[in-house]
């Protein structure tokens, strides 16, 4: 009797098994996903009603989180258009959410945007419908991770710069080169600390391109093979001297603040809390320059409401909201018009072109070089996350 | 005299129905299982099938798309890559020391709260066992990031003596784990320890058995099952782990970050699958390791 009700779980295991694989396998098929985007919207219609956007955290909020933080109602009275949010961790996690084509809008970083765009998820924009758009900072228009061929895919969002943030008791004086998180590293072993992406390859790439110019970097987000082992060598040789690699910001502010931490690359919001909490750092913009981030609001290329995706677009960019939501964030505003909304633009370099031309945004490394070379192929996102495993070991 | 004749009850569905189940056993049966059969099923079989069979597909790096033809790649990078091979080794490392250490640690605790102790105390040091699992684990990471912190309470304690803090890295990971996972290994040892009939203690006593041959050869045998059962989870918990690493573990990472990474980072589902199997082979390993020494009973 046991035997036989054994034998018959054991069967119905089997053929559960059996069936999920069959079932796996058909369903397998059916997703390709081709590169075209669809054509830019010519018109605006009527306003759908509803809209679906896809954030990072802070870029959206409704008053939900804290009451005097609201700039969607607004948005919601003004256009009839009710807003539903899915905030993401990640510039990746964004990436497999648009796949399931329920949002309406996203706010892309450079290391998302140009994947979107590769994979049809997201389509060009049309910015004659986007009255805001004119007088968003020309630095940021029409660059390598917001347009492809000189089309625009989005309306920039905000923008900030990768620091280099030191304890000012360890430093009397202000470093002014990377070089005291590589070359020198060893001197404060154990306490150098540096982003946890494989995106932070770029900024040994951005280091490299200062001190050994023989090896040709033009690009910290275009490099080739040999490039790409000459900033992987460097990140080992790193690798030893850090303490800690961060990628959720609280973490940093508290290493900073024990101690634990002294050096590394860092945001300016970071070092507004920690301002605000009166520990002893700074941040300084290196001589070798540095990364940063500028998003974009995009659209997505099957999306249901696309007038109120063109209307959410138009507002996010209007003075008022772009103040409180960059404000909120912690970054720079897309325009001049959004600094009169808010006082600290000096802190973030808001319009500060030669500031800005310092930054070396994050794009994302594709095969087809973006420095334009084309006599060899570059490394694409999937060789820096696998390089990037291997240097932390 | 008359009898009340019971009325024929009336032929509603309900009854029919019950009157069908009571005759068909294996309709019952079928009834009461099928619903959580179907979710063991759901839950953990097909969860599982599904992570064998996303390990042998790949990823279009262009497009991030999941390609469901049949390669081994992922396997053979898993199996041959040096970065997995350092990883594991020292995955198993940190469990192996957190279990050694939970053990040593719950041993006499576990004796004591089941052989020494009055009830009285022995319901208080339960209880004091179990508190810890009340707490949130986040919580209790973060505690330990801040006690082993440069500027934290260890330094503080240990600096009169000459000692500093381990600070982050695989030590203070050990010391963590050690922490999180000792309750579960206490438990079952002490379960294990409260069936050894005080009379055997006293038999072995009688016959001249000193503290040390009593323990050793009366208790040892007869809770090795229990201690078992407690390596277990500890070994199982520790394998899996990647968030403590992430807050008290410095620069390094364990198996459960390069999964991480591999989902979240890299959108490499595949290759996450392939490396989650390394666990799985290595837990399934112990398990059949130490099936024949009755341990999975005591779980």
């Amino acid at each position: 009797m046991k035997r036989t009700t054994h034998t018959a779980r054991r069967g119905v295991t089997v053929g559960l098994a059996i069936a999920s694989i069959a079932m796996l396998t058909a369903c397998g098929t059916s997703s390709g996903g081709g590169s075209d985007g669809g054509e830019a919207a010519t018109e605006l219609g009527e306003m759908e009603g509803q809209v679906a956007l896809l954030a990072w955290p802070g870029y959206v909020e409704d008053g939900s989180n804290d009451p005097a933080v609201d700039w969607v109602t607004p948005f919601e009275e003004d256009t009839g258009c009710e807003v539903t949010t899915k905030t993401f961790g990640t510039s990746d996690e964004a990436l497999n959410l648009m796949k399931t084509g329920d949002y309406d809008v996203v706010s892309a970083s450079g290391d998302a945007s140009l994947r979107l765009v590769a994979a049809g998820d997201v389509a060009p924009v049309n910015t004659d419908l986007i009255p805001n758009y004119e007088n968003i900072y020309p630095f940021l228009k029409d660059q390598s991770w917001n347009s492809v061929d000189g089309v625009p895919y989005g309306v920039p969002h905000g923008y900030g710069a990768n620091l280099l943030m030191y304890n000012t008791e360890v430093f009397p004086t202000a470093p002014t080169s990377w070089d005291v998180v590589f070359d020198k590293s060893g001197e404060y072993a154990g306490k150098v600390t540096a982003y946890d992406s494989p995106i932070y390859i770029a900024d040994a790439a951005v280091y490299l391109m200062a001190h050994n110019p023989e090896l040709g970097i033009e690009n910290p987000y275009a490099l080739d093979e040999e490039q790409l082992a000459a900033a992987v060598d460097l990140l080992k040789q790193q690798r030893p001297n850090i303490g800690e690699y961060w990628s959720d910001y609280l973490k940093e502010i508290q290493a900073f603040t024990t101690g634990d931490t002294v050096v590394g690359t860092s945001w300016q919001v970071i070092e507004n809390v920690l301002e605000g909490e009166g520990v002893t750092t700074d941040v300084v913009l290196p001589e070798e320059g540095t990364t940063g981030w500028s998003d974009t609001w995009m659209i997505a290329s099957e999306s249901k409401n696309p007038n109120c995706a063109y209307a959410w677009l138009d507002y996010i960019a209007s003075p008022e909201a772009n103040a409180a939501a960059t404000s909120y964030f912690g970054e720079a505003p897309s325009s001049d018009e959004a600094c009169e909304y808010r006082e600290d633009c000096e802190a973030y370099h808001a319009g500060d072109a030669d500031y800005a031309s310092q930054i070396w945004y994050w794009s994302t490394p594709i095969e087809e070089c973006l420095d334009g070379r084309t006599d060899v192929k570059c490394t694409d996102y999937a060789a820096w996350t696998q390089a990037w495993q291997e240097i932390k070991g | 005299m008359t009898h009340a004749t019971v009325p024929r009850p009336r032929e509603t569905p309900a009854r029919r129905v019950s009157v069908f189940l009571s005759t068909h056993p294996r309709a019952r049966l079928g009834l009461l299982l099928s619903a959580p059969l179907f979710w063991l099923g759901i839950v953990y079989i097909v969860a599982l099938v599904l992570l064998l069979v996303t390990a042998f597909w790949s990823v279009d790096s262009f497009t991030g798309e999941i390609t469901t033809e049949f390669t081994l790649d992922n396997i053979i990078e898993v199996v041959t890559g040096s970065l997995y091979q350092t990883v594991t080794l020292r995955t198993l490392g940190v469990a192996l020391a957190v279990t050694l250490i939970d053990v040593a640690l719950a041993l006499p605790i576990a004796f004591f709260m089941a052989k020494v102790a009055t009830p009285r105390m022995q319901r208080i040091l339960l209880i004091a066992v179990l508190t810890p699992l009340w707490a949130s684990y986040l919580v209790k990471a973060y505690a330990w990031r801040s006690v082993l912190s440069q500027d934290g309470i260890l330094e503080w304690l240990l600096a009169p003596f000459g000692g500093s803090t381990p600070g982050y890295g695989l030590p203070a990971t050990i010391i963590t784990l050690s922490y999180l996972w000792l309750p579960y290994v206490i438990l079952p040892i002490y379960a294990g320890l409260e069936r050894v009939p005080d009379s055997l203690l006293e038999a072995s006593s009688d016959l001249g058995g000193r503290t040390w041959p009593t323990l050793r050869l009366v208790v040892f045998p007869l809770v090795l099952p229990a201690i078992i059962a407690g390596t277990i989870f500890s070994f199982a918990l520790s394998l899996g782990d990647y968030i403590t690493v992430n807050i008290v573990g410095g620069a390094n990472q364990m198996l459960g970050n390069l999964v991480y990474t591999n989902v979240g980072a890299a959108n490499n589902l595949p290759l996450a699958s392939a490396i989650a199997l390394i666990p799985i082979v290595i837990i399934f390993g112990y398990l059949f390791l130490v099936r024949r020494t009755g341990a999975l009973d005591n779980l």
